[in-house]
């Protein structure tokens, strides 16, 4: 096999599988943050042990994101070692910055926010968790201003092919960045919402209905019901923003072949890539132009434009459609609970189960999301200064395989183990363990 | 300016030699105690992991900073080794992952298979430990193909792994007490000499390899400048072990005296290497000046790391503090 293909295979499986960890650490800190202020504040059991749940939930979800983020650190040489020599100057400052201002710092003070509560006084124990949810924060934002320059370089100039930094303000506030990093952090905060929402729904239903879990299941459908029109309204400026910067991507998301004016938004459709035309389309006339355009009879550009350039057409365009649709079901289940719990104050075992069902329903949306813009850049890796194939390395196709078989095998015996513990976990509730804490201990051992 | 521009490579050079270093003896004693646990039972597992729980993250963090300096800063010199070293690269991430995420399932996931994990736990910190030390043979050897240095680079793969379990008894002789502790002496004891053997057969062999590490080493004046290294190198063992004979003791405030001195013997045993290696980055095929990349990008790093560095020590240091003494029972609340 190409030993292209199989390394974009085994990135996009690796980065597939980090950032499934990411997405729930990076909202749950606040999250934690914010109980653990509630509980500060109303000194009330039923937050602690909801705490006490929820921090093992982020423990376990953090561990999976460091050890495939270590993955990855080295994937990015081991892959894409054309990268590093064409944009090197300014992807190796961005990640530099995200070890040096992020990870140390969400690692030491993991160690304090997870065992230090009887160590330290309160106030730094909740500092620990501000700074732990911070640092993912860093992490995110770091990572993805590099991700978004990827999109829409800029900042920069090439000298005999090198990219050289010029404007580093410009590099990191570059156009796509601000629409991404907000986009991700909500859908961060969708993904943490519904997991909270489904686990407790799920407990709920099992006859664990304590306080701590009404609260929790509160909060996630509540948070839920708050985030998603945010995300829904981000999501269309990031499409705005991206027709701007990478039309080829848009145009393949939205299934449009001809440039023209009164486009119709294709709901759903198979595109037909040989023919240049979408199969059994189901279509609202007029919508892409009312979207995009805000016009009815607004030109949109189309894939002709970008003959032999534009990413492959089918999966950007399911991939969207998943992640959009995704997003209107997580809309009308949290409206819909969120009515539910407003109007009687608890909610019918019908809607319980569909937050059971829609646990995990942000990942299946973010992974979606990434897809549509990994892919839908395609060919390019940095948007008209480097393309993939220029960026791979020599490896061996064997070579990669071997280690693809090895990673794929080990992600799927994880994830399996993940899931299942979360639900066991669920089960054990987060009560504390009927032993009585042990006092305070001496800092010495009196011989 | 001009001085540290034209320096760069070198203080690139440095801050990667201190992170490598770092991780071994950070990573290297929560390693260490990983592979010890093979011998503990199930409350002795407990104890030992409570000592590295809140560490370990942050001790591999080391490794980041130090694979991400060498990708930032020498590019090419990355693409060479990642390249050569491609499989036990992958070997080693396998042993990682096992290892990090073991951590959490072994007490969160269902009772029938906590043991399964606690035996991931013990299986990743051997892998990662003997994949790290065949990369390292490797790299001594300048990855030149063939049966003897491939055989060297196996047996270092053990020498290290033995040199990370020694690390590893130190720091539960330090953070633990009893009968575990008392054991520990015993790993403690074992591990010291095969750490000596490890770091015997290094230095032999690398002049052998290399008539030019030869040369660095042996011709005059040289020699006399560099005799402090094994000098105290042996000065070390010594005392590691005629103080090792005198533990466990009553009075347990020097019980920390063991690990520093393990510190120091990796730190040397380092230094031996760095000098033996300097100029080059890839053995004998790539200088560290050669392999540098842009002056102004390494300029923005430089100034971020020395403004975050102190910091970063600091709360480490604060980390420290908050869990010092003897280990206690991991708890979330
Ligand atoms: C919970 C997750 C989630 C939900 C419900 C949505 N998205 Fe999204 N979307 C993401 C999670 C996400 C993401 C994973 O976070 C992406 C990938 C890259 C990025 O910045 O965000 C993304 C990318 C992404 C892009 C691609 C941008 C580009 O690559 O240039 C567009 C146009 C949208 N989204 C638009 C929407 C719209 C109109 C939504 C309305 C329902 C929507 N998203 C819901
Ligand atoms: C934010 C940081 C990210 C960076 C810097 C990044 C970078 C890259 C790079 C270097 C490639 C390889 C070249 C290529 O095949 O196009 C790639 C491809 C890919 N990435 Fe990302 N990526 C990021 C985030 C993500 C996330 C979060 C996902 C998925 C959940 C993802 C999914 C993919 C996929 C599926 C591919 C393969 C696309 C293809 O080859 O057609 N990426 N990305
Ligand atoms: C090429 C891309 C990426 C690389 C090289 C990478 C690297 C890493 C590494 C090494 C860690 C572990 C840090 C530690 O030791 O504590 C990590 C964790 C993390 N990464 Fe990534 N990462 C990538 C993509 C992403 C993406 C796309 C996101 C999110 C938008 C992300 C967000 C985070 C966060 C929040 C953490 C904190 C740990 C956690 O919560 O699991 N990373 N990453």
């Amino acid at each position: 096999m190409d030993p292209i293909l199989l390394a974009r295979i085994q990135f996009g499986a690796n980065i597939s599988f980090h950032i499934l960890f990411p997405t729930i650490t990076i909202a749950l800190g606040w999250v934690l943050l914010f109980i653990k202020l509630r509980f500060n504040a109303t000194k009330d059991d039923a937050w602690m042990n909801a705490y006490r749940f929820l921090v093992k939930v982020f423990a376990l979800s953090f561990a999976l994101g460091v050890v495939s983020g270590i993955t990855m650190s080295f994937q990015f040489g081991t892959n894409w070692p054309g990268f590093m020599e064409r944009v090197g100057n300014i992807a190796g400052p961005l990640l530099a910055y995200e070890v040096l201002t992020a990870f140390f710092l969400e690692a030491t003070f993991l160690g304090i926010m997870l065992f230090g509560f009887r160590r330290v006084p309160n106030w730094v124990h909740t500092m620990a968790t501000f700074l732990v949810a911070f640092g993912t924060t860093m992490s995110a934002f770091w990572i993805l201003v590099l991700n978004s320059w990827m999109h829409t370089p800029a900042g920069f100039e090439l000298r005999d092919g090198v990219a050289h930094a010029t404007d580093w303000w410009a590099i990191i506030f570059n156009p796509s960045m601000p629409y991404r990093l907000a986009h991700m952090l909500l859908a961060s905060g969708l993904t943490c919402a519904f997991l909270i929402a489904g686990l407790s729904a799920w407990r709920w239903l099992r006859g664990d209905q304590g306080r701590d879990v009404a609260i929790a299941l509160r909060l996630g459908v509540t948070l839920g019901a708050v985030l998603i029109p945010v995300q829904i309204l981000v999501g269309d400026l990031h499409g705005l923003n991206t027709l701007e910067h990478q039309p080829a991507k848009v145009a393949a998301m939205e299934g449009n072949w001809e440039t023209r004016g009164n486009v119709p938004l294709v709901l759903f459709a198979i595109p037909n890539e040989r023919e240049r035309r979408n199969d059994y389309a189901i279509e609202i006339p007029n919508g892409a132009s009312l979207i995009l355009k805000h016009d009815p009879a607004g030109v949109v550009p189309g894939l002709n434009e970008f003959k032999g350039q534009h990413p492959p057409v089918a999966p950007v365009f399911y991939a969207f459609r998943i992640m959009v649709g995704m997003g209107m079901a997580m809309l009308a289940i949290s409206w819909l609970g969120s009515f539910y719990l407003w109007r009687r104050g608890a909610l019918p075992k019908l809607v319980l189960w569909g937050l059971v069902a829609m646990t995990f329903s942000g990942w299946i949306a973010t992974l979606a999301g990434w897809y549509v813009t990994e892919i839908g850049r395609q060919p390019w890796l940095v948007t008209g200064v480097l393309t993939t194939a220029q960026a791979a390395s020599a490896v061996p196709a064997a070579m990669i395989g071997t280690t693809l078989a090895m990673y794929l095998a080990i992600y799927a015996v994880l994830l399996v183990a993940y899931v299942s513990v979360l639900f066991h976990l669920a089960k054990k509730g987060g009560n504390p363990p009927a032993a009585p804490a042990p006092a305070p201990m001496r800092l010495q051992p009196a011989e | 300016m001009a001085l540290i521009t034209d320096n760069l490579p070198l203080i690139f050079a440095a801050l990667m030699a201190v992170s490598i270093l770092a991780y071994v003896i950070l990573d290297g004693y929560d390693l260490g105690v990983g592979m010890l646990m093979a011998q503990g039972n199930r409350a002795e597992r407990d104890r030992m992991i409570s000592t590295i729980g809140p560490f370990w993250d942050a001790n591999e963090t080391w490794l980041v900073l130090g694979i991400g300096l060498l990708l930032v800063a020498f590019p090419a010199a990355h693409g060479l080794i990642l390249t050569e070293l491609y499989l036990p690269v992958a070997l080693m991430l396998l042993g990682l992952t096992l290892r990090g995420v073991a951590f959490e399932f072994r007490v969160k996931a269902q009772t029938r298979y906590q043991g399964a994990w606690d035996w991931a736990f013990v299986g990743g910190s051997l892998l990662t430990a003997l994949t790290q030390g065949y990369m390292l043979g490797r790299y001594i050897m300048g990855f030149q193909p063939g049966f003897w240095p491939e055989i060297f680079a196996i047996a270092a793969g053990f020498g290290l792994a033995a040199s990370y379990a020694f690390v590893g008894s130190t720091w539960l002789l330090a953070k633990t007490e009893g009968p575990l502790q008392a054991r520990a002496v015993g790993w403690a004891q074992a591990t010291l000499l095969l750490t000596l053997v490890s770091m015997l057969a290094v230095s032999i062999a690398t002049p052998l390899v290399s008539p030019r590490i030869f040369e660095r080493w042996f011709s005059f004046p040289n020699i006399i400048g560099l005799l402090p290294i094994p000098i105290m190198t042996g000065a070390f063992f010594l005392a590691l072990w005629v103080f090792l004979k005198r533990m466990p003791r009553a009075d347990h405030s020097l019980d920390i005296v063991p690990f520093l001195g393990a510190m120091a013997l990796f730190t040397l045993g380092f230094l031996g290497l760095a000098y033996s290696f300097y100029p080059y980055i890839v053995p004998e095929r790539l200088t560290i000046t050669a392999a540098a990349s842009a002056p102004e990008s390494l300029w923005i790093i430089l100034l971020g790391a020395v403004f975050v560095l102190p910091f970063i020590a600091g709360y480490t240091a604060f980390s420290y503090y908050v869990f010092r003494g003897k280990a206690r029972d991991l708890r979330y609340d």
